[in-house]
């Protein structure tokens, strides 16, 4: 039974560079909601850097359309100068996905350099570095976040990024650590060690490859950290962005009183349902990939 | 290794030592303690955050201060010299010393207890404004959690349980929902579907912390408007949180059925009711119990927007306020107290793992995370 099936199955599989990524479409389509999550994850980069490639800003609203219900003409309503709101979601996602992908990159390469360093130097740069992990994962980030922003009042998006990812790495950094110090002791990093090949070598090029399932699921997972909290402080008025983002979208409604204003309803619940579907996305992706990473899952 | 009264008895006959070499091991064993290192911890990350908090006031361009004092001399009623005293004074800061020694005297001022005083409301120590309204966010945060956790920790147990049947989907898909939802936006929902669409929750007359007519004490009328006003925020935290709990609880506890004393429990034929509670459940929870404090942290940032939606008297609606009058002493005390409130339930997680874990305690410092 077993020769027979094996021959089939390399027939089956692709050879070259997308051989893994087949394989891994094919676990996620066995998980109906993570594999939801990734067409919504495709759905939104698409929304945010494709569709406004076609769809023209509005600039100027009709200020006799304000606060109109949906209709057929506007399909979201109108805010409050009268422009259309679907028009401003389908621009609003770039910012925050901008922000959410470079934040979630910065964080990914501070905590896998200093997770792996600090397992692999030990001693007093691993107490260092592990006190202050935890130290960071302590101290509630949002109120950090705040009190930085309202002081140094971040103007670009890198700024923002950088201010995002400086607090962020800890928890996948004490992560990379714990599996770094496994890693260490198996064989082949034994051996590139007695070849002396550096410390650097044997991070980079032995260590980090075998953690790429670790990388990708808190790369999501620095996402989602980074939309909560960018949205937060944008809806505070504390980034004094400009331009159009779902976030900055619900800044003006709060600002205007559109809030507690009854026919604004789908103005402020449009920018609200994209953030929350855009993270829900990214949630149910990642929990699909813990599920297809861990063996000891995936067997059950 | 253990060692016996015995094997200590023997080993100090054949090395005596000093009363005072002894006493100094004596105490150094009580600092592998895990509890005594857990404090260690918590002083260190409040002497820290603190700490690089003050560097960021003081060296940053257009710092608060020197912002003070430029707002102090524009209108040419004051000097240099006295707006430099009268903003140092609101900060409990001598500006006339080196930054070292400026920075020694915040942290002993601190140590005090002395915050310095707002920059807005003259005269009144931002210690006392913070502590006006701290009672009210650590209400409401900690029912929120409390009851969350209580909650969820039971429905994850429950999923488990019925692994793969419909109520388990249901929980676990659930779940992954409620949690992706931004506390804030838990909030913003409440207000928007059931306070202005379909007028189900009276949202103006729940602003507040407590109604303007009732004498606060321990009435039950009191005690009550207090419940009321609080409950929309606790909602929003117990919200927020039990998917966490319910996601967590649920893969815990699947963990620990495969487990072989939970074979061993049922081999014994011991009832599923005690393995289901003293064995599973107890386990499963442990992990649990120190994610607590990291949640709390997050239901106190998210706090900030929650109460400034429902016009809530706490940190977070009074962090805001701060923020709009740029009353920089205030949004360090606040940042201060609730780095503080944070840490010190971090502590008590702790020490409630130790109590937990029989293994920790015991073996005297076996890190068990």
């Amino acid at each position: 039974m077993t020769t027979a099936t094996v021959p089939e199955r390399r027939q089956r599989s692709v050879p070259g560079p997308f051989a893994g990524v087949i394989e891994f479409l094919r676990l996620l389509s066995q998980r109906p909601s993570g594999l939801i999550g990734f067409i919504g994850i495709v759905f939104f980069l698409l929304l945010a850097f494709v569709v406004p490639i076609f769809v023209p800003a509005q600039e100027q609203g009709n200020t006799n359309e304000i606060y109109q219900t949906p209709s057929v003409q506007h399909f979201l309503g109108t805010d409050n100068s009268g422009r259309d709101v679907l028009n401003q979601i389908v621009q609003g996602g770039r910012d925050i996905l901008t922000v959410a992908i470079v934040t979630a990159g910065i964080t990914t390469l501070i905590a896998m350099t200093l997770g792996s360093l600090s397992a692999v130097i030990g001693g007093k740069v691993d107490a260092l570095l592990v006190g202050l992990a935890d130290i960071l994962l302590t101290v509630p980030h949002l109120i950090i976040l705040i009190v930085i922003s309202a002081l140094a009042r971040p103007t670009s998006f890198l700024a923002l990024a950088l201010v995002l990812s400086a607090l962020g790495w800890a928890g996948l950094m004490r992560q990379v650590r714990a599996q770094v110090l496994t890693l260490k002791e198996r064989d082949y990093v034994e051996a590139a060690r007695s070849l002396d090949l550096g410390i650097f070598h044997i991070v980079f090029r032995e260590i980090l490859p075998n953690m790429r399932s670790y990388i990708v699921i808190h790369f999501v997972q620095g996402m989602t950290g980074a939309i909560y909290a960018q949205v937060a402080l944008i809806v505070l008025g504390l980034v004094p962005f400009s331009g159009k983002n779902w976030a900055l979208m619900l800044y003006f409604a709060n600002s205007q009183g559109a809030f507690y204003f009854r026919d604004a309803f789908w103005f402020v619940f449009s920018p609200i349902l994209a953030i929350i579907l855009l993270q829900l996305s990214l949630v149910l992706f990642v929990n699909a990939l813990e599920d297809i990473f861990n063996p000891r899952l995936r067997s059950s | 290794m253990t060692t016996t009264p015995a094997d200590a008895k023997l080993v100090a006959q054949q090395f005596p030592m000093s009363p005072r070499a002894s006493r100094a091991r004596n105490i150094l064993g009580h600092w592998r303690h895990p509890v005594a290192q857990a404090i260690v911890k918590a002083l260190v990350t409040v002497f820290v955050t603190v700490s690089i908090t003050f560097f960021l006031i003081r060296l940053m361009p257009g710092n608060p201060i020197d912002i003070k004092i430029d707002e102090l001399t524009k209108d040419g009623t004051l000097s240099y010299a006295e707006a430099r005293a009268q903003a140092a004074s609101l900060y409990s800061i001598d500006l006339e010393q080196p930054i070292p020694l400026q920075y020694l005297s915040f942290i002993t001022h601190l140590a005090r207890g002395d915050l310095g005083y707002s920059f807005v409301s003259q005269g009144t120590p931002v210690t006392s404004i913070v502590l006006a309204v701290l009672p009210w966010t650590l209400l409401t945060v900690g029912t929120g959690l409390l009851l969350s956790f209580t909650v969820g920790v039971f429905l994850g147990l429950f999923a488990a349980y019925h692994r793969n049947k419909p109520i388990d989907h249901i929980l676990s898909i659930g779940g992954s929902v409620i949690s992706s939802v931004p506390n804030y936006f838990i909030a913003l929902l409440i207000i928007l579907v059931f306070g202005l669409q379909l007028r189900l929750i009276p949202i103006t007359q729940m602003r507040g912390a407590y109604s303007s007519g009732i004498q606060p004490g321990f009435t039950p009328e009191f005690v009550g408007d207090v419940l009321f006003h609080a409950a929309l925020p606790i909602t929003v935290f117990f919200l927020s949180t039990i998917g966490h709990w319910i996601l967590g609880m649920k893969s815990a506890t699947v963990n620990a059925l495969e487990e072989d004393y939970v074979n061993a429990a049922r081999a014994r034929g011991l009832s599923d009711g005690r393995i289901m509670t003293a064995y599973v459940g107890r386990n499963a929870v442990l992990p649990l119990v120190t994610q607590l404090a990291i949640t709390a942290a997050y239901a106190i940032g998210g706090s900030i927007l929650i109460e400034q939606y429902f016009v809530y008297q706490g940190v977070g609606l009074r962090l805001q306020a701060a923020i709009l009058q740029r009353d920089y002493p205030v949004m360090e005390g606040i940042f201060v107290i609730v780095t503080i409130s944070v840490v010190l339930a971090n502590l008590l997680a702790d020490v409630l793992y130790t109590k937990l874990d029989p293994r920790i305690g015991r073996a005297g410092g076996a890190s068990g995370r």
